[in-house]
């Protein structure tokens, strides 16, 4: 009797040491888990989702806090991603955070613009340039379309605009599916 | 490790005796002979030239020119952007009108950039053309350098700059010169060889004395036996040993760069690989004789041999044309078109895609204009559901399962789609040619990889908005801890100034003592008052009476 509490407690002692000693040897800083949700959202950092930007809402994923359904830019693509990396069943879009559109990117009126620096406060990846009482202008190529520039302007200078589909971003079509209208009579 | 899979690969028969299969491909109805009866004929010079930006595959170039401007044949106007790219020359010489977005040849039919000019008849030649170059007496990199300012794409239909295509010069063992047409109907390279063997011939041995290979062979198909008796001419003319000719059997598509490499050598380019992984090189006749243009004519690549077919034209022909010249300006040349006409293709039957304007322009990989009627290409009856029969598989030249990549493409299940090889689906059509559905297979396919590739694209520019993010985060906190700093630094000299204050008040202090003292002195009798006479005292005592009264407050001193 004694002898097997002796050898269950230095078992425990001695598994208890090498599991202490690997948490913190083998200590890793970030949970990956949030590396890979966030590298499936779309980065525009609009905050829609109600978090500070994406990282943030990948971390409440991460933690159980927030909804698969909450990234209108990502739409339904990134919920499936979403749901066959966390294993759980896809759903809709919450409607409260927005819903699903093209991709946009906004352009400044640079007769209007003022150079009031508030969009450039705004702008979450440093996409506009410009300085205190001179014009500014969006960078295009680096615009994610979050639109937080927008409500902060004085002057009302700053538009949404499409993104335009040019020969470098246009994709072939499906064909028409077998049995469609457009298969019988296009 | 790569030495290991080189041996692995079968060896190439000096001798080129056999021929192999690859898997697949079609026998189809050879309709070239409607075009390939009569010789090349100049397309004449249109009014106006339309060059696109972007003619080749990579990056556009860049405009070098501006409306007004006046240009000579030859000039360049737009120059290459990266390594993957290529510059833009004028065909002639003329007015530049404008430079905004046209119909380019593209099946989305959307416009892209092109620099417009208003020829002018005078053709007059740039006057700083560079000087004709004796290959054999010229190092590499100068030809290879001629030939990236020569603007050279692959002229067989891809576009890839031939300047990087030959980047990879390392242990090749085979240089093969593509001659066979890419599909049936075509016959720009078979004029070519027939009619300009010698430009042809020339081009190779400028290629080959760059490359270096261990052999080198011209290829045309066994229904070209004019081409091969031309090439055999002129390279019996040369004395020429170190190059041969072989036929192949026309099987389509044998054009392509795999193809032909398996079908010559029984060697299969890894997937995702390059023909140069396994020590083969592959370039087009008409990309040969560009080469030879632009080393010994000193001429960029300004022209190409088009073939104007079909039955919605009314003479078929093979014509020079010039880069940038409308496609409506070919088919006036052609004699225009016949009263049925109901789609103008580019390209072949199999690969061509539709266009909706023919004012869309020839530009370098442009190989064939096609008019045809509702009764030679019929639009294809609607799709059925597939029948799971397994035809396509059966024709398919890169050993693909068709089928299963539609079920995915369909579904949009890319990641399986790209596991069953979608990338190395050559788009040839075979699958969808026999398709008994008539399922358009290729288009799935086609949606599939510009879908791929446009979410890829979507990915990167992610990848660089969260890094953009990030350092705008650390960017902040560094400015909120700098001001931190700043606030603790003017806080602490605050709380210093007490510290000051007191070594003031101690200076103060000190400086009020040294007056002290010195009052004191000053109040000691002087040492000139020995002897004196009574009146004279009497004086000294009423003068520091006087002294007392006014003294003031020894405070206010200093």
């Amino acid at each position: 009797m004694l002898t097997a509490l002796i050898a269950l407690g230095v078992l425990a002692i001695v598994i208890g040491v090498v599991l202490g000693y690997s948490a913190i040897r083998f200590h890793v800083d970030s949970d990956p888990i949030v590396d890979q949700i966030d590298a499936l959202l779309p980065q525009t950092q609009c905050g829609q989702c109600t978090y500070a930007g994406c990282r943030p809402y990948a971390e409440a994923i991460a933690a159980g806090e927030a909804d698969i359904n909450q990234c209108p830019p990502g739409g339904e693509t990134t919920i499936q991603a979403l749901a066959d990396l966390l294993g759980v069943d896809a759903k809709p879009l919450n409607p409260e955070h927005g819903e699903h559109k093209d991709r946009t990117v906004v352009e400044i009126d640079e007769q209007v613009c003022i150079g009031c620096t508030l969009c450039i406060q705004a702008c979450p990846v440093d996409a506009i340039l410009g300085a205190p009482k001179q014009m500014h202008t969006i960078i295009k190529d680096e615009c994610t379309g979050c639109n937080l520039c927008i409500p902060p302007c004085p002057v009302e200078c700053i538009h949404i605009v499409p993104v335009a589909t040019t020969l470098r971003n246009w994709s072939w079509p499906l064909p028409p599916e077998a049995g469609t209208e457009t298969a019988r009579y296009g | 490790m790569a030495e290991l899979q080189r041996k692995a690969l079968p060896v190439i028969d000096p001798e080129f005796t056999q021929r192999y299969h690859f898997h697949g491909g079609l026998k189809l109805p050879g309709c070239r002979e409607a075009a390939s009866g009569r010789p090349i004929q100049p397309a004449g010079l249109p009014s106006q030239l339309v060059l696109p930006l972007a003619q080749h595959i990579g990056e556009p170039a860049e405009c070098l020119v501006s409306p007004g401007d006046y240009v000579c044949r030859g000039q360049r106007i737009a120059q290459a952007v990266g390594s993957i790219s290529a510059p833009v020359h004028a065909s002639t010489s003329g007015t530049v009108l404008t430079v905004e977005p046209r119909p380019v040849p593209h099946p989305s039919g959307l416009p892209a950039p092109c620099i417009i000019i208003a020829t002018d008849g005078k053709d007059s030649p740039a006057p700083d053309m560079p000087p004709a170059l004796d290959y054999l007496n010229t190092d590499t990199d100068t030809l290879l350098e001629r030939i990236r300012t020569a603007g050279i794409v692959g002229l067989g239909g891809a576009g890839f700059p031939t300047r990087a295509k030959l980047a990879r010069r390392d242990a090749i063992e085979l240089l093969v010169i593509n001659g066979v047409e890419c599909e049936p109907c075509i016959a720009c390279d078979d004029s070519l060889q027939r009619e300009r063997a010698h430009e042809v011939i020339e081009g190779v041995r400028i290629l080959r004395h760059i490359v270096q290979p261990a052999a080198c062979l011209i290829a045309v198909e066994d229904n070209m036996p004019e081409a091969e008796q031309a090439l055999r001419a002129a390279l019996a003319a040369r004395n020429e040993t170190g190059i041969r000719v072989v036929n192949v059997p026309t099987i389509y598509p044998t054009g392509g760069e795999r193809q032909l490499i398996k079908v010559l050598t029984d060697r299969e380019v890894p997937s995702q690989g390059f023909p140069a992984d396994i020590g083969i090189i592959v370039q087009n006749v008409g990309t040969a004789a560009a080469v030879y243009h632009a080393v010994v004519k000193s001429q960029p690549l300004l022209s190409r041999i088009v073939t104007v077919t079909g039955d919605g034209v009314q003479t078929a022909c093979n014509m020079d044309v010039l880069i940038g010249t409308p496609v409506s300006h070919l088919i006036a040349a052609a004699g225009g078109y016949t009263d049925q006409i109901e789609r103008l293709l580019i390209g072949g039957p199999m690969m061509g895609y539709a266009v909706n304007t023919d004012a869309v322009p020839v530009i370098k990989t442009t190989n064939c204009v096609l008019a045809v009627t509702a009764r030679s290409m019929p639009a294809p009856p609607p799709a059925q559901a597939c029948i799971r029969c397994g035809k396509c598989t059966e024709v398919c030249p890169a050993d693909l399962l068709p089928q299963q990549l539609y079920w995915y493409a369909r579904s949009g299940n890319h990641d399986a789609a790209q596991d069953y090889g979608l990338f190395d689906c050559i788009e040839c059509g075979c699958c969808a040619h026999v398709c008994p559905s008539h399922i358009q297979l290729v288009q799935y396919y086609r949606h599939a990889k510009t879908t791929i590739w446009e979410q890829e694209k979507q990915k990167q520019k992610a990848d660089i908005a969260r890094m953009r993010h990030e350092a705008r985060l650390v960017r902040l906190e560094r400015i909120k801890q700098e001001r931190e700093e700043k606030l603790a630094r003017k806080k602490q000299a605050l709380s210093g100034k007490s510290a000051g204050d007191e070594a003031r008040q101690a200076a103060i202090q000190a400086a009020l003592e040294r007056v002290r003292q010195k009052k004191e002195q000053a109040a000691t009798p002087p040492r000139n008052t020995d002897n004196l006479t009574p009146e004279q005292l009497r004086q000294i005592e009423a003068a520091d009476r006087r002294r007392r009264d006014r003294a003031t407050p020894p405070q206010d001193t200093d």
